[in-house]
C-alpha cells in the first residue's frame, strides 16, 4: 500500500508547475520590493520577468533561488516548500547578470564545479562536461581563464556551468544585458533553441520588451513589486490592461472617452475628435463598465488615407505635423485639435509613399484596435 | 628624443629625472640595507681576531660552528634554536590568522565611517613602545590580576601564581604585537571581495565550507599570504617577548645573534647564523608562496 501512495505521490509532484510563488513579500527597510507577488510557472515553460530597474524580478529569483529569502508567502518548486531548503540545496541554477564566472578557474573547472560539489564520478564530470561546452560553442576555450575570454564567451560558459547540472528550473538574470545588439539577436534565438532542446522550464529576467516578446512563452509585467498583468506576448501586446503595460510594451496613443451610448457588444464613446465605436468584444477590463475611461491604440492599428476621402465612423481629419521615413515603414505625428496621435504605415505601395509634412489627411482607427484600459 | 606621457624627453633629461626622482631611495637602500648585507657576508667568512672583533684569515669554520660541528664535539645546539625561533614564528602567524580573518571580514562589513575608526583601534597599538606593552603583560599577567584571578578560579593554576613565564603568555604578546600586520593586508582583501562569487557558489551547490574554500578563499589569498610573510618574519626575529614573557631561560635566534656582536664579540660567527637564518626564511617564504599560489588556482 505504501508503494502505492508513494508512486501516486510522485505522479503528483512530476504533474506539479515548475515554480509556484503565493504572496510573497520582501521588504528593504521601509521599501516593498515585493508586494504580495503570486504567479505560477509550468513544466517546460519560457517565463520572463519583464519591467524596469528597480521593479522587484531580480529579488523574485533571487528568492526563487534561495539567494535572498521573502520576508512573507511561500515558494514551491516542483512542488516542493523551499522554506527550509537552502540554495545549495535548491533544484534551480542561476545564470547570474555579472556572469560571476571563478577567475581562478579554467573554462573547464568552472563549468565542472557544480558536479564537483555534488560529488559526482570524475568519469561522469568529464563526460557531461565535454558534453555542455560541446552544446553551447565552448569546447575550444576549455583552458582558458574567464579574464581571457569576451563577454559573449563568459555568457555562454556561465550558461553551460549552470545547465550541465541538468537543473529543474534555469533562472537568467538578464544574461544578455551586457551584449552588443547583434549578438544579442543572435544569443536570443540560440538561448531559446536550447530551452526547447533541453526541456527546462527558463524563469528569465530582463528589462527589454522586445527580448521578453521574442523568446517568452508567457511574460509578468511588473512595476514597484507588483505583478502588473501576467499572459503570452500577443495578449499583452493586443490587450495591455492599463497605461504602464501598454506603454510598457512598444507605444501606444491615449484618448480620453466618455461614454455615451451601449448597444451589445458595442460602446459608442465621445472623445476629443468625435464620437468613436468601440468594439468591447474581447475586452476585460472592469473599467468597460464605468462611463469614463481611457482609450488605447497602437500606432499600426491607425489607418490613413487621402483627405479627398469622405468623413464617416471613427474616421476623422489630421494634419501631418512629422513624418520619419524607416524605409519599411513611415511614422507620422498627426494633429487633430487637441489631440496628437502616432501612426506608423507599412510601405506597401511601389513609388512615391503616403503623406507630406503639413499636408492634410483622413485617418480610420478600427473599433476593435480600440482598447479599454483600467488607468 | 623620447616622448612619455606626451612630454617631449631628450636621453639625457630622461636618465637626469629617474636620478632624480628614484636616486634617494636608492642611495638609502644601498647604503643602510645592501652595503650592510655585503658587509655581514664578508663578515661570517672572517675569523675573530685578537683585539678585533674580527679579522683574517678567511675560513667557513663559522658556518659549519653552525651545525654542531664546534670545540666540543656536535651540538646541535644552533639549529635547535633556528627551530624554536621557526616555530614561534610560525605560530604566531598561525594564530593571527586564526584572529585576523573574523576580524577583518567583521571591520570590512562595518558601515563606512566605522570602518576607519575600527582600523584605527587596530593600529592604535603600535603608538606605544613594544618594551612598555610587553611590561603591561606582565602587569596583567602578575598573581591577583583580574586574569589570574579568573584562572585560579577556573582551577587552571593554582591561587596566588602569575600566569607568566609561560608559552601562553609568550603567544599572548606576540599575537597582540604582530595582529595589525595580519589584519590590514587581509582587510583590503576582504574590502574587495567579489560576493557574488560567492552566491555563484552556493547556486551551483556548495555548502558554507565549500563556498569559504573555493569562493572566497582564492579571493583573499593576495592578502591573507602577505600578512603571514609580514608576521612571520619579524616574529621569528623576536627575542623582547620571549625574554620578559617567557623567563628568558630559552634562545631565539634573535639574542643568539645578538649576543655575538654584543658580549661574546664573536662578529664572524654572529654574521654566519644571521646569513643562515635569513637564508632559512627566505627559502621557506619562497617554498609557501608557490604553495599557496598553487592551492589557490587548483579546485579540490
Amino acid at each position: 500500500m505504501a508503494s502505492v501512495t508513494t508512486e501516486s505521490e510522485r505522479r503528483n509532484l512530476s504533474r506539479a508547475p515548475a515554480v509556484e510563488v503565493e504572496n510573497v513579500v520582501r521588504r528593504f527597510g521601509d521599501v516593498e520590493a515585493l508586494a504580495r507577488v503570486s504567479l505560477t510557472v509550468r513544466q517546460g515553460e519560457f517565463f520572463s520577468l519583464l519591467g524596469p530597474s528597480g521593479c522587484g524580478k531580480t529579488t523574485l529569483l533571487r528568492i526563487i533561488g534561495g539567494l535572498d529569502v521573502a520576508d512573507e508567502g511561500t515558494v514551491r518548486i516542483g512542488g516542493v516548500d523551499m522554506r527550509a531548503i537552502p540554495a545549495h540545496k535548491r533544484p534551480v541554477n542561476t545564470v547570474f547578470q555579472s556572469y560571476a564566472l571563478f577567475p581562478h578557474l579554467t573554462v573547464r573547472d568552472n563549468v565542472a564545479f557544480g558536479l564537483r560539489m555534488k560529488r559526482v564520478a570524475p568519469v561522469e564530470i568529464a563526460r557531461r562536461v565535454a558534453a555542455v561546452m560541446e552544446m553551447v560553442e565552448i569546447a575550444e576555450l576549455a583552458d582558458r581563464k574567464p579574464a581571457q575570454l569576451s563577454g559573449g564567451q563568459k555568457q555562454r560558459v556561465a550558461l553551460a556551468r549552470a545547465i550541465v547540472n541538468e537543473p529543474q528550473v534555469l533562472l537568467l538574470d538578464e544574461p544578455l544585458g551586457a551584449l552588443d545588439l547583434k549578438l544579442r539577436k543572435q544569443l536570443q534565438v540560440e538561448l531559446l533553441s536550447l530551452q526547447r532542446r533541453l526541456g527546462i522550464t527558463f524563469i528569465y529576467v530582463t528589462h527589454d520588451q522586445e527580448e521578453a516578446l521574442v523568446m517568452s512563452d508567457r511574460i509578468a509585467v511588473m512595476r514597484a513589486g507588483r505583478i502588473e498583468q501576467m499572459g503570452d506576448a500577443e495578449a499583452l501586446y493586443e490587450r495591455p490592461r492599463n497605461r504602464f503595460v501598454g506603454q510598457f510594451l512598444g507605444s501606444v496613443n491615449l484618448i480620453d472617452a466618455t461614454v455615451k451610448r451601449r448597444e451589445g457588444d458595442d460602446l459608442w464613446v465621445e472623445t476629443e475628435v468625435g464620437t468613436l465605436r468601440v468594439s468591447a468584444n474581447g475586452q476585460t477590463s472592469p473599467a468597460a463598465q464605468q462611463s469614463k475611461f481611457t482609450l488605447a491604440i497602437r500606432p499600426e492599428k491607425v489607418s490613413m488615407f487621402p483627405a479627398t476621402e469622405g468623413v464617416g465612423e471613427n474616421r476623422f481629419r489630421v494634419r501631418v505635423e512629422e513624418l520619419i521615413y524607416i524605409g519599411s515603414e513611415t511614422h507620422y505625428l498627426l494633429r487633430a485639435g487637441s489631440l496628437t496621435l502616432r501612426a506608423e504605415v507599412m510601405n506597401v505601395r511601389v513609388g512615391s509613399q503616403g503623406f507630406d509634412l503639413g499636408q492634410e489627411a483622413m485617418v480610420y482607427l478600427p473599433p476593435g484596435g480600440l482598447i479599454i484600459l483600467d488607468d | 628624443m623620447q616622448v612619455r606621457y606626451g612630454e617631449r624627453l631628450t636621453p639625457w633629461g630622461e636618465v637626469w629625472r629617474s636620478a632624480l626622482t628614484s636616486g634617494p631611495g636608492i642611495a638609502w637602500v644601498t647604503i643602510f640595507l645592501l652595503l650592510p648585507l655585503v658587509a655581514i657576508f664578508v663578515i661570517s667568512f672572517l675569523s675573530v681576531g685578537e683585539d678585533k672583533p674580527a679579522d683574517l684569515p678567511f675560513t667557513l669554520e663559522n658556518y659549519t660552528r653552525f651545525f654542531g660541528f664546534g670545540y666540543f664535539g656536535f651540538d646541535p645546539l644552533y639549529p635547535v634554536i633556528i627551530g624554536r625561533s621557526l616555530v614561534l614564528g610560525a605560530g604566531t602567524a598561525a594564530l593571527c590568522v586564526v584572529a585576523a580573518l573574523p576580524l577583518a571580514f567583521f571591520i570590512a562589513a562595518l558601515p563606512g565611517r566605522y570602518k576607519n575608526l575600527a582600523l584605527t583601534l587596530v593600529i592604535i597599538p603600535f603608538w606605544t613602545n613594544l618594551l612598555i606593552r610587553t611590561y603591561a603583560w606582565q602587569i596583567l599577567l602578575a598573581p591577583h590580576s583580574l586574569l589570574a584571578n579568573a584562572a585560579a578560579a577556573w582551577g587552571l593554576v593554582p591561587a596566588g601564581h602569575a600566569l607568566y613565564p609561560s608559552m601562553m603568555a609568550v603567544y599572548l604578546g606576540m599575537v597582540c604585537d604582530y595582529l595589525p600586520f595580519l589584519v590590514l593586508p587581509l582587510y583590503s582583501s576582504v574590502e574587495k571581495l567579489d560576493w557574488s562569487l560567492a552566491e555563484a557558489a552556493a547556486d551551483l551547490g556548495a555548502n558554507r565550507v565549500q563556498v569559504f574554500r573555493h569562493a572566497i578563499l582564492p579571493q583573499i589569498t593576495p592578502g591573507l599570504v602577505a600578512g603571514i610573510i609580514l608576521v612571520f618574519i619579524p616574529a621569528t626575529g623576536q627575542f623582547v617577548i620571549p625574554d620578559l614573557l617567557g623567563g628568558g631561560k630559552v634562545d631565539m635566534v634573535g639574542n643568539l645573534i645578538s649576543r655575538q656582536f654584543g658580549v661574546s664579540r664573536d662578529w664572524p660567527f654572529g654574521s654566519a647564523v644571521a646569513i643562515w637564518a635569513m637564508a632559512i626564511v627566505m627559502v621557506g617564504l619562497w617554498l609557501y608562496a608557490r604553495q599557496a599560489r598553487k592551492s589557490g588556482e587548483s579546485i579540490v
